[in-house]
């Protein structure tokens, strides 16, 4: 349990903010933080790969549009007219289809979001596990060429075939029934609902990625972080440690698009686009590389604030401002001040009392 | 494919490749005098276009594009000035991400300054349906002009490093930082001076492009993106690289239509790009211990 | 309150609420998403700018029936996540009656359903066919069918004699709408699509694709879907090329900027439009001639800069609604019912006659032809 205990503020802020919000009568704002949450989702785990094992990713915006794209396709593209044909008649058998009517009373079958949602997150991992064997030996420049390549590539091919609906994205995709009355879905009326299953799945990220770094792995990272060179003639697998946190943090993105895509009902290629890549590593930058709360912080701040267009036709301006301002600044990152130290002695002194 | 469809697309190679190895060079120019990619090189070709658009109203064509190549040097030396000079041993990543704030906030001044919408200089020869016949192909006279602009620029450049004192300087810097203080050179000012070079010569791409492909507040973004593609891949730091892949790459996506979808053209020419990173980790025309030297 | 990370949370959330909203009671609240900045600035941008002209004008006019239209306008960037953001913003927090814009299809589509299911009738700017097709009782387009234009330049090549033609759209919303109503529709009038090519919105050269589509000695025609400025690029292309068939284009090329920038190229070059572009020229007593040559004038005396039809859907969805303001008051739910009993409504786009099952109200009567002559849009005589 003591492993856990660091999580205690961000479970008492996550229930402060529902309070808050519905003492003040502003629970619509919850909209807007469950969709921040997501994109915080991809951001840590972005964290992990920049801050700790050191590698830049310009194609983040990537993975997260192969779960959100995969997710929308599988559970909208209707499979009605390949009904006899091999494999539609075995992923029918399996139980993975579920079949019903349009909104405008066609019949339809289509991929149930369970299984969308987990091949989404597979073709992403499998994706991260290709492209991260060649990718993960570049450097510098090279590597964020590289990654900013792949981004691009998977943004035209969004963009140039019509299954993923081209400029128009794809939209009407179903709510994803995690549970028996739970589901990630847009309405008012499960705002609440969401609001909780968006944050759980951040504090699971959370916990996760928090282990992750306080173990053996953890430690090798860091030390690819500090030395590459150094780490490999101790005997570190550095490549496999690498690609293994490149992988984690593939599958976290996937994971936020497909979760993302059920709670806003589509997808449109400007999430896969450069920007929003640049966005991510930005972000991760602003917190401070190496800081899994600050990434937690600055992601969920920042995406709120541009969600609910508290800047205006200035949205791109004040970002870009912001990103100069603490670069020049407060280049370890706006919570700079040891926050992790100061959190560990805070859990440890209440051990003590 | 007919001898003259050959030279067409062979053409049509030639105007993209001179673009995209006329904004690598502008990278290569700051890469080499101080380790940073700057992500606003793309908005210096912007603004070159925008400036001079607007000054046309005023002056003939000539003066227009010569006094906006000295507006986009003087805002290059005040980029270096206010965000970078005064910086000690910025990471790699500090400056990329400064690069892209700064590229963020000139194109969306640019969009407060000049509006959404479409512009363009004249062409300067003849008009938009002028065409010149060279071995049964038609060619825009403005295509020669990029070409012409890019290969003179080449030229300028090298002698520029090679015979004059200040380019001698700028080399020392690249090649060896620290022995350049020792040597007594003021590598500050170089490095000041690289951001002025630079985005003159970008400025000064964007006037030759703008007639072809016309001017916007958000133009310089793709731009960047192809430069940046066709610098790793002639290798960073490496202007004759830059060229050679700039136009390898152009004529692959010119002949790359005759295949492929057009709208599949940037995937062909990014996965290249991929797939030469993954055989030659630095590029087409780096040698190993050049690109060693800047690593993160 | 040792941890700051969670200090900061609190801030950051307190300043939000400190923001309170001073409205006055009887103000209607109106919402607009729209794309102001972003890769489709060109159209948001217009259209933003005509809607706060309009609105201004109302209000100072007493607003309808003496209460004042409050306009809200969030720009998008052209991504639907903030559209939807957006959207459920408006509607849960700041209770409008209705939804204008979004400037894309792909938005729109992303906020048909949001509509429907609030019960708040949206009224787009786009022109893709899918938003008013299937039907959705609370979702509303005011741009013309991409069919009906498709169907113009269709009727115009048969009276050529034009039967292969090549297809090149751009890869937007628009641009792929219409691609697919052109090959749907080409069949119906015997016309064969030989190449068909889709270029990037944000092409700088097209010439190998025009040399591509040049060797091919079957093609009579070019036709261009697009609305970006790149079109202007493949007229330009195309007449350095020496090619001289017919370029038709559609009618996102209605913005005198393209026509300027395609220079000399642009000469010819033959399009169905609304008639804001010929408003000067409409004979006396045209329904919509009053409406255009106001609109025409107020806006670019305003802005200093040409009106073009996409700021013209911005008046469309302005003035439907004060319609049907008009008529029922501010009642989201009596909104629909009240646009559906419009009937011979001038608009910029055209004259509007919507029905329960017509939510566009135009046909094909809403273009007249047009080409560019010494740069300047004139009626296409042949």
């Amino acid at each position: 349990m003591r492993r856990l205990l660091f999580l205690i503020p961000l479970v008492l802020a996550i229930a402060a903010v529902h309070l808050l919000c519905a003492w003040t009568g502003t629970l619509y704002y919850l909209t807007q933080m469950t969709m921040s949450a997501y994109y915080s989702l991809l951001v840590i785990g972005l964290c992990v790969v920049m801050g700790y094992a050191g590698q830049i990713s310009l194609g983040h915006a990537g993975f997260f549009a192969i779960g959100g794209y995969l997710a929308a396709a599988f559970t909208t593209r209707n499979l009605a007219g390949l009904q006899d044909a091999l494999p539609v008649r075995m992923l029918d058998a399996a139980g993975l289809l579920v079949s019903g009517r349009d909104v405008y009373g066609g019949a339809q079958l289509v991929v149930t979001p369970w299984a969308a949602c987990v091949a989404a997150v597979l073709a992403a991992a499998l994706i991260a596990l290709l492209i991260g064997i060649p990718v993960l030996k570049l450097k510098g420049h090279y590597l964020a060429m590289a990654t900013l390549g792949f981004g691009i590539i998977i943004y035209k091919i969004a963009l140039a075939v019509p299954y993923f609906g081209g400029a128009d994205g794809i939209s009407e995709v179903p709510p994803f029934n995690l549970l028996p009355g739970l589901a990630i879905t847009g309405g008012s009326a499960n705002r609440i609902a969401n609001y909780y299953i968006a944050w759980t799945l951040v504090l699971l990220g959370v916990t996760l990625l928090w282990n992750l770094i306080h173990s053996r792995v953890g430690r090798a990272l860091r030390a690819i972080h500090g030395s590459e060179r150094a780490a490999d003639s101790i005997g570190v697998d550095t490549a496999r440690y690498k690609l293994y946190t490149f992988m984690l943090s593939a599958v976290f993105a996937a994971l936020a698009g497909v979760f993302l895509t059920h709670y806003n009902g589509g997808i449109g290629p400007s999430e896969a686009g450069v920007m929003k890549s640049v966005r991510y590593v930005a972000i991760v930058a602003v917190g401070g590389m190496a800081h899994i709360w600050g990434a937690l912080v600055m992601g969920t701040l920042l995406n709120f604030l541009s969600l609910r267009g508290v800047f205006g036709t200035y949205d791109d301006a004040v970002f870009g401002a912001i990103l100069i301002l603490i670069m020049l600044f407060a280049p370890e990152g706006i919570l700079q001040t040891g926050i992790m130290d100061r959190l560990r002695r805070l859990v440890s002194r209440r051990e003590e009392d | 494919m007919t001898i003259e469809l050959f030279i067409q697309y062979l053409f049509a190679g030639i105007t993209y490749g001179s673009i995209y190895a006329i904004v690598a060079i502008g990278f290569n120019i700051i890469y080499n005098t101080t380790g940073i990619i700057n992500f606003a090189q793309g908005e210096f070709v912007m603004l070159g276009g925008m400036i001079s658009i607007s000054l046309l109203d005023f002056m003939p064509l000539a003066c227009a594009i010569i006094l906006a190549v000295a507006i986009t040097m003087v805002i290059g030396a005040f980029i270096e000035i206010v965000f970078i000079r005064w910086l000690a041993a910025p990471s790699v990543l500090r400056m990329i991400i400064i690069t892209i704030g700064i590229s963020i906030l000139i194109r969306e001044a640019a969009l407060y300054i000049w509006g959404e919408g479409v512009r363009s200089l004249p062409y300067f020869t003849g008009s938009a349906i002028t065409a010149v016949g060279i071995f049964g192909a038609r060619i825009s006279p403005q295509v020669l002009w990029v070409v012409g602009a890019c290969g003179l620029t080449v030229l300028a450049l090298s002698f520029f490093f090679k015979a004059t004192p200040v380019g001698r300087e700028m080399r020392a810097c690249a090649a060896n930082r620290k022995a350049a203080i020792l040597c007594g050179i003021n590598t500050g000012n170089m490095v000041t001076f690289s951001f002025v070079l630079s985005a003159g010569i970008g400025a000064l791409a964007g006037c030759m492009m703008s007639p072809i492909t016309y001017t916007q507040y958000d133009s310089g973004t793709a731009l960047a993106i192809k430069g940046f593609t066709v610098a790793i891949l002639g290798g960073l730091g490496n202007v004759g690289g830059a060229v050679a892949a700039g136009l390898l790459l152009g004529v692959v996506e010119a002949f790359s239509v005759s295949v492929v979808p057009l709208a599949f053209q940037d995937v062909i020419s990014i996965a290249i790009l991929l797939i030469i990173l993954f055989i030659r980790p630095n590029g087409l025309f780096a040698s190993k211990e050049a690109a060693g030297l800047r690593a993160f | 309150m040792k941890n700051p990370g969670m200090k900061l949370w609190l801030v950051a959330i307190l300043c939000l609420l400190a923001v309170p909203a001073v409205w006055a009671k009887d103000d209607i609240p109106v919402g607009a998403v729209l794309a102001v900045t972003g890769p489709a600035s060109f159209l948001g941008g217009p259209e933003a700018r005509s809607l706060e002209m309009l609105v201004d004008e109302l209000n100072a006019k007493g607003g309808v029936d003496g209460a004042k239209i409050r306009l809200i306008i969030k720009d998008t960037g052209s991504s639907p996540e903030k559209a939807v953001s957006f959207a459920k913003q408006l509607i849960e927090e700041n209770h409008v009656i209705a939804l204008l814009g979004p400037s894309t299809s792909g938005e729109t589509m992303a906020l048909k359903k949001i509509a429907e299911e609030s019960r708040t009738p949206l009224l787009s700017c786009a022109s893709a066919e899918v938003i008013v097709d299937p039907l959705a009782s609370y979702v509303f387009k005011v741009p013309q069918n991409d069919s009906f234009a498709a169907e113009m330049i269709f009727q115009e090549m048969n009276r050529q004699r034009i039967v292969r033609v090549a297809l090149l759209s751009d890869n937007t919303g628009f641009g792929q709408a219409g691609k697919e109503q052109v090959e749907k529709i080409a069949p119906k009038y015997g016309i064969e699509i030989v190449d068909n090519e889709v270029y990037d919105k944000s092409a700088t050269d097209l010439s190998a694709i025009i040399a591509k589509i040049k060797a091919d000695p079957k093609v009579q025609a070019v036709i261009n879907w697009s609305i970006v400025p790149a079109q202007a690029i493949v007229a330009k292309n195309m007449r350095q090329a020496g090619w001289d068939v017919p370029l038709f284009q559609s009618h996102g090329f209605a913005n005198i900027k393209y026509a300027e920038a395609g220079g000399a190229a642009s000469n010819g070059i033959i399009f169905p439009a609304g008639r804001l572009l010929i408003a000067d020229l409409l004979p006396e007593g045209h329904p919509q001639k009053a409406l255009l040559t106001k609109y025409v004038h107020d806006y670019e005396a305003k802005y200093k800069e040409n009106a073009s039809t996409f700021g013209g859907h911005g008046v469309d969805v302005f003035n439907i609604l004060v319609a049907a303001l008009k008529a029922v008051g501010p009642n989201k739910e009596k909104i629909p019912g009240a646009i559906e009993q419009l009937k011979n409504f001038p608009g910029t786009g055209g004259v509007y006659n919507f029905s329960p099952t017509d939510h566009n109200g135009l046909g094909i009567d809403a273009f007249e032809m047009m080409t560019v002559k010494d740069g300047k849009f004139v009626p296409y005589t042949r």
